[in-house]
């Protein structure tokens, strides 16, 4: 296990459950600055959980979560808001405002957080929206937008700041190949140009292992894996081999926790 | 018997904590005040949203209200010789209670439940997460605007309902049912109160205004955020707030007319 | 330009609430905007007030003249005084005119009912009626009649 020479967050002990079930458990992840991390898992294990938890939506049971030496469980209101300002995030559901434009979605945190002048609000939300190739879609309603339109809209939305810090969840679900790829490009080149740290939520391997400068997989509430991509791809678990090359038979569960299957059908309802 | 005890108790703390999230997210919302040239746009829009499409059904209820009020007090008071007496029977019925008894209702199922549905979708949809972690509190900038757009146009359309009863019911008395037009007003402006009548139900709604908006607030910010919950929620803002208005108006009346 | 209408049409309905609340005020309350301008006070003493509230009408020949502003007990007369206010316009009340208190139909509300004198003076502000006369009262009514028969 590599120690990385710049932690932006570090995540210690961190455990956190939902009713009974634990999602984490005594959980450590460092994320390193200006690199791309990835964390891969199973569906339902806790993905979006974490990422909601470095933003201070949810807070943990136990353990802290530093970013820059602050713990971010124990930030009063407006520290933790002043943070946030610092972090883009895109919802697994793009979570666009319905009320307001296309275009006035990627300006509203501009707006909030900025002084710029009218004109250079369009010149910079015209530059985002050209990134993700939907210049031309800004007049629309969010209404108006395809799932992966809305998925682009919404990432232009979460780097219109240039924030230090940018959690992409799931970015690459419902993209054509095209547009996959120039997602893929976006995102190292924010990285590579501006320094981004990026965290990105994915279960498309291939992109990610080409994008990722680091790796967690995580399953059962735990960490079961970690390194770059390289040493993953060569990892000999049993486990990350199955994950990583998509098996459904193997250690890692696909099945939600449940009773044994043949006693479940068997059973009189 | 230990098992029913611990119940009650759980949904009690239940029913406690819910109601300090109430208060959290009524204290939250009113002591935030946002530069004022963000919020003034917000709640413009608002009190289009909740006021000026609230006002068709408002007008068209107030006026059949007013107009049934006519007819039935004129019938009911030509027996004793004083339909004059109409007038003052419609205004006073109109300006004390129904006028802003019936406004919160009709509020209540059009625009409290529209509330609590735009609110609850957008938990739903993440956008109240969305923008936390954009570092803006939902609760200023979405709950506020509503909660002051409820507030002011509560007694605006209570207003507008009276006045359009009142023409509904001098309609009715004096073009339809012959009552001489001057002792109808003049009845009615002897007996109506500026202060003691008009005023209190302006109070009245205003009171009124803030528990409906408060409770489609509460209930769009707290529900379950799923198609069934946002139903459940919905229904659970309509229903309350109309019994929060109808038992607060027993309360209110109380106390502005019962000691006379 | 979407928003400028929606502005406008907030403007407007604002606008209506003020309105309508000046229109329940001077329509529907009769609320008088300069009231105590235009009027001046007098007074009168009856045995017995019957029904006679304030904001009770003052009336001559049954055209309105005035209202009631205030009732209260005179401790030394042990008499109802009460106060009402009468358009300036009507500044032709000779001081021995008589105030009634009188009743709207059989059972309606009471009111004032003045009735002028032949006296060249008039009465000012703060003067008081000489001549009145009380409510009539219906227990009374019916309790003399009753006695009246049995006497006979
Ligand atoms: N609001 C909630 N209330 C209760 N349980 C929840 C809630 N949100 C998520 N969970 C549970 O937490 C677990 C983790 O959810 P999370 O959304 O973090 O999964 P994920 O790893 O992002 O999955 P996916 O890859 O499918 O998006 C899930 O098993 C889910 O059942
Ligand atoms: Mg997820």
């Amino acid at each position: 296990m590599e120690q990385f020479d710049d932690v932006i967050i570090d995540i210690q002990k961190l455990s956190f459950s939902r009713g009974d079930r634990a999602i984490y458990k005594n959980v450590d992840i460092q994320i390193p600055r200006g690199k791309i991390t990835a964390i891969m898992g199973p569906s339902g294990t806790g993905k979006t959980t974490l990422l909601k938890l470095i933003g201070g939506q949810l807070r943990p049971e136990s353990g802290s979560i530093f970013i820059d030496g602050k713990d971010i469980p124990r930030l009063g209101r407006r520290e933790l808001f002043e943070m946030r300002a610092r972090m883009g995030m895109l919802f697994q559901s793009g979570a666009l405002f319905t009320d307001i434009s296309v275009f006035e979605n990627v300006a509203f945190p501009l707006r909030i957080h900025t002084d710029l002048s009218e004109e250079m609000i369009r010149d910079v939300v015209l530059m985002k929206l050209h990134a993700v190739g939907l210049r031309g879609a800004r007049d629309l309603m969010p209404s108006e937008l395809s799932g992966g339109m809305a998925r682009r809209v919404a990432l232009a939305r979460a780097i219109a700041l240039d924030p230090d810090i940018v959690m992409y969840d799931e970015p690459f679900t419902g993209q054509d190949p095209i547009a996959m790829g120039v997602l893929v490009n976006l995102i190292r080149r924010l990285n590579r140009a501006l320094g981004h740290t990026s965290i990105i939520v994915s279960h498309d391997i291939q992109e990610t292992l080409a994008i990722a400068d680091y790796i967690y997989l995580i399953s059962d509430s735990e960490v079961i894996a970690r390194g770059t991509p390289e040493e993953m791809a060569s990892e000999s678990s049993q486990k990350v081999r199955q994950f990583i090359q998509g098996l459904p038979d193997g250690p890692v569960p696909f099945h939600f926790p449940a009773a044994d299957y043949q006693a479940d059908l068997l059973q009189d309802s | 018997m230990i098992e029913l005890v611990a119940r009650l108790g759980r949904t009690g703390l239940r029913k406690l904590e819910a109601f300090g999230l109430a208060g959290i997210i009524l204290m939250q919302s009113l002591i935030a005040r946002p530069a004022p040239t963000v919020m003034f746009p917000l709640v413009v829009k608002q009190i289009h949203f909740v006021g000026v499409l609230s006002l068709i059904i408002i007008v068209v209820s107030g006026l059949f209200i007013g107009m049934v009020l006519g007819l039935q007090g004129y019938t009911i008071l030509v027996d004793y010789g004083s339909e004059q007496a109409v007038g003052q029977m419609v205004a006073l019925s109109l300006v004390r209670e129904l006028a802003p008894v019936v406004t919160a209702l009709l509020f209540a199922g059009r625009a409290g439940s529209a509330l609590t549905a735009e609110i609850g979708l957008m938990k739903a949809t993440e956008q109240l997460s969305s923008l936390e972690m954009i570092g803006v509190d939902p609760l200023r900038r979405i709950i506020a605007p509503r909660f002051w757009a409820g507030f002011i146009c509560l007694p605006v359309l209570a207003t507008i309902f009276s006045l359009v009863g009142i023409l509904g019911g001098a309609f009715v008395g004096i073009d339809w049912l012959g009552i001489y037009e001057g002792s109808f007003w003049s009845n009615m402006q002897n007996s109506v109160d500026f202060r003691e009548d008009v005023l209190n139900g302006l109070i009245k709604a205003v009171v009124f205004g803030f528990v409906v908006t408060w409770i489609a607030v509460f209930q769009g910010y707290d529900c379950v955020p799923t198609s069934e919950g946002i139903s459940e929620a919905t229904t659970k803002t309509v229903v309350y707030a109309s019994l929060s208005v109808l038992g607060l108006d027993f309360i209110l009346t109380a106390l502005m007319f019962g000691d006379i | 330009m979407r928003i400028r209408i929606m502005e406008i049409g907030v403007g407007a309905f604002l606008l209506a609430g003020i309105v309508a609340l000046l229109m329940l005020a001077l329509n529907v309350s009769g609320l008088k905007l300069m009231e105590s301008n235009d009027t001046y006070r007098v007074y009168a003493r009856f045995e017995n007030i019957g029904g006679l509230t304030a904001r009770s009408k003052v009336t001559m020949s049954g055209v309105l003249i005035g209202q009631v502003t205030d009732i209260r007990l005179d401790p030394e007369a042990l008499q109802a005084l009460v106060e009402m206010e009468i358009s300036k316009d009507v500044d032709y009340l000779s001081i021995d005119s008589s105030a009634s208190i009188l009743t709207a139909g059989l059972l309606g509300e009471k009111y004032i009912g003045v009735v002028v004198g032949a006296e060249e003076e008039y009465l000012q502000d703060g003067d008081y009626f000489e001549d009145t006369q009380s409510a009539l009262v219906l227990e009374d009514l019916i309790g003399k009649f009753l006695f009246n028969e049995v006497s006979e």
